[in-house]
């Protein structure tokens, strides 16, 4: 893993490379999909890097367990909406442009307050503070309605002041440029964080606290200029928010979104700088899509993530540069018939699983509609047996032949990896 | 004077009920190192289960088979989850009890409803425990049970009575809570399992050469810190609701008692959790604020300050963030918290 990492970073035109690429990417994806959900959505991705980005700066690279990142995010958001009111206004001469960068001072200033008392402590004792302070938050959003509007929330106008060069930000595609450069900067910006000497301690603190100290550094005060930096590009995100939703009600600061936060940047893979950007995408695929698809989607997105934690910590990000590095020795093709079984089985055991789930819940949920729920185009009677076994019977094959599978798998991916060993060992010794 | 001794005594009921929850978790805790993100979430379970098992056979057995059901559970999920990941560090721990809480929830809703279920307790505890009867006539009495109508109404106009009846669902949890507390102890300190158990906590690798099973004692004390927990549900469920929002509910305010009290301290949870509990509910029944505070003493700080929410909010408005107020403070003036020793 570390193999194609460290090509990639030790060649500069293949970094340069990358980087247009994203940058590409960001450019064309409004061309391929531009239904207006669509450019919703990639927005939302926008957001979402940047945020989930944010919140790996404390977990992945400073090894600190966030529950209450969102109070940064969701704090900006509302600067973010009270500014562009006061846009609106006329008390406040600032290009809309700029409301981004609103939210990134007000998460900056939120996180330099909060960020004193919560890093005080590293570990666990920290996941718990940051809980506290996020429940404190969400608490209060209730309690004072003159900035957080109560129930209802805040809205504002994006099109508001002069229109500068004929951009109003009035359609989406605007607004997507807008955010798509302030995805790019930052991802930028956080990368860059990744190789000052402020980003190289913060993984020494991360690994060995108690040596950093006796080098004499001061491991409190490390993590707490990281964590007023996340603070900043939290709050960035936060008034990309603002600006693209146009409102900010009380859930944004929640608990929730907190853990979203966590959930989706760790099973993007908190150990590479872009595994958080795959937990982005896959946010906001979850929120919009999967949960118009199915009432259980936290069930299985629960699920997901507990396996993902017992049997793959480093992510997808792991997962891809694994393969990536077992095809750069051209052994792929040993494995792809394992891949295919591996697939094809966990598959089945998902679809009866999922079928017996989609049957609990409409039982559960929507007995007044009928007997009958569509899954996947075929029509379950819920109250027929047969179509209970029939969900089990798949389960249960599914699951067994995969495991049956899985061992033949791990021998061959085994014997792949101490080949390659073997080889790097060689190349070395030559 | 009524008010002050109701309220104390629901403020501790409530206390003892947090103490039962967060024992489990500090044990664990200090123990494995491990925060148990889905305690709260076993609370939870113990209160379904209970129901289920109340629906069927009544609420007696289920408070005995409940907590049993949760530990096997809690047992389970640290046997096949929990210690796979524990090579992975404390995060990876942290993240999947936090992942579990998650799949509870979702699974909980999947069968119970996502709404709350009518989980009553037994008849015996449906009335008061005792009655305080205050009169302006004839001073304070005390009634078990239930006080009579007629002592509660006001034979003349010019005579105030006030009934203030204390639960009795709230005195067995009192009881319950310090029957567990007491035998907690015992456990702990006066049994050969506790003594393998406390020389677990501070020298695993001395115990294991000594011929014990540490990862088995991790097990049943993750188990039975589960089951505590379990038993807590089953009391919590049928004296306030049984709803898939209860374990949100209360799981933040146990992490506060943890850390307030010292990471790793059962001493330390135990006042936390009274502290908290009767700071809450106290809270809960003051309705002042500070613009009535100042127009009290005579200072009018005028209409634009009268609309302020600062100045508006009246203390049991504010009671929900209490306790985290309390924890900032902590941490600001006391990092290791009350009865910590650790300063990490």
């Amino acid at each position: 893993m570390t193999f194609a990492l460290d090509r990639l970073q030790s060649d500069p035109a293949r970094r340069v490379a990358v980087w247009a690429a994203y940058a590409l990417l960001l450019l064309v994806l409004p061309l391929l999909f531009h239904s207006s959900l669509a450019l919703t959505m990639l927005s939302q991705m926008g957001i979402a890097i940047v945020a989930c980005l944010s919140f790996n700066m404390l977990l992945g690279q400073g090894g600190m367990l966030s529950f209450g990142h969102a109070i940064y995010s969701g704090l900006a958001s509302f600067v973010a909406i009270h500014a562009l009111n006061r846009i609106g206004a006329g008390t406040l001469a600032l290009p809309v442009s700029l409301v981004p960068l609103v939210g990134g001072v007000a998460g900056l200033l939120f996180a330099l307050v909060l960020g004193f008392v919560t890093t005080k402590k590293a570990g666990t004792p920290f996941a718990m503070i940051t809980l506290g302070l996020g429940e404190l938050v969400t608490a209060m959003a209730l309690m004072v309605p003159e900035f957080f509007g109560g129930e209802g929330g805040v809205s504002a106008n994006r099109v508001v002041g002069k229109a500068v060069l004929g951009i109003t930000y009035g359609p989406q595609i605007q607004v997507y440029a807008l955010l798509a450069t302030y995805t790019f900067v930052c991802t930028a910006l956080m990368f860059a964080f990744t190789r000052t000497p402020l980003g190289r301690m913060l993984n020494a603190v991360r690994d060995n606290a108690e040596r950093v100290e006796f080098i004499g550094y001061n491991t409190q005060r490390v993590r707490y200029f990281a964590f007023v930096i996340a603070g900043f590009f939290a709050g960035i995100a936060g008034g990309m928010y603002a600006l693209n939703f146009e409102i900010a009600t009380a859930e944004v600061v929640g608990a929730g979104r907190s853990g979203a936060y966590l959930l989706f940047t760790f099973l993007g893979g908190a150990t590479f700088f872009f595994g958080p950007m795959i937990g982005a995408v896959l946010m906001v695929l979850a929120f919009v899509l999967l949960s118009e698809f199915t009432k259980a989607w936290l069930l299985y997105l629960g699920l997901v993530f507990l396996f993902m934690v017992m049997y793959a910590p480093g992510g997808i990000a792991s997962l891809i540069m694994l393969n990536l590095r077992v095809a750069a020795f051209g052994r792929l093709r040993r494995l792809w018939t394992g891949y295919l079984a591996l697939g094809g089985t966990a598959l089945a055991g998902f679809f009866g699983a999922a079928a017996i789930i989609e049957m609990v819940y409409h039982l559960q949920l929507n007995e007044t509609l009928g007997d009958t729920v569509n899954f996947l185009g075929a029509r379950l009677d819920v109250r027929g047996l047969d179509s209970w076994f029939g969900a089990a019977f798949v389960l249960f094959t599914g699951l067994a032949l995969f495991e049956l599978v899985r061992r033949r798998f791990m021998l061959e991916w085994g014997d792949v990896q101490g080949e390659i060993e073997r080889e790097v060992k060689q190349k070395e010794a030559a | 004077m009524e008010f002050f001794t109701i309220s104390m005594l629901n403020g501790l009921s409530y206390g003892l009920l947090l103490f039962m929850l967060s024992s489990g978790l500090t044990l664990i805790f200090s123990m494995m190192g491990v925060l148990n993100f889905a305690h709260a979430s076993f609370y939870m379970v113990g209160a379904y289960v209970a129901y289920t098992v109340a629906r069927l056979v009544g609420f007696w057995p289920g408070l005995v088979i409940a907590p049993l059901v949760v530990a096997v559970l809690g047992a389970l999920f640290e046997r096949y989850c929990l210690r796979r990941v524990h090579r992975f560090g404390n995060v990876a721990e942290l993240l999947v009890t936090f992942g579990l809480s998650y799949v509870i929830i979702e699974l909980v809703q999947l069968i119970w409803g996502r709404t709350a279920v009518e989980f009553l307790p037994p008849p015996v505890l449906r009335g008061p425990a005792f009655t305080l009867v205050n009169s302006s006539l004839d001073g304070l009495h005390f009634v078990f049970g239930a006080a009579p109508d007629a002592m509660c109404a006001a034979t003349e106009a010019a005579v105030r009575v006030v009934c203030s009846p204390f639960p009795a669902t709230r005195g067995f949890m009192m009881l319950v809570a310090l029957a567990m507390l007491v035998a907690l102890w015992l456990l702990l300190t006066r049994t050969r399992v506790g003594l393998v158990i406390q020389s677990a906590l501070s020298h695993p690798e001395m115990v294991e050469s000594l011929g014990h099973n540490v990862p088995r004692v991790f097990m049943l004390v993750f188990g039975a810190g589960a089951g505590l927990a379990g038993l807590a549900g089953v009391i919590g469920g049928s004296t306030f609701v049984t709803e898939p929002a209860m374990a949100f509910t209360v799981g933040s305010v146990i992490f506060v008692v943890v850390v307030v009290g010292g990471m790793g301290s059962l001493t330390g949870a135990f006042v936390a959790s009274l502290l908290i509990g009767v700071v809450q509910t106290f809270a809960v029944a003051l309705d002042y604020s500070l613009l009535g505070a100042l127009r009290r003493i005579g200072f009018d700080p005028g209409a634009a300050a009268a609309g302020n929410t600062l100045m508006k909010v009246t203390i049991s408005q504010v009671a929900p963030i209490l306790p985290y107020l309390f924890l900032v403070l902590i941490l600001i003036f006391r990092p290791k918290g009350l009865l910590g020793t650790r300063e990490d």
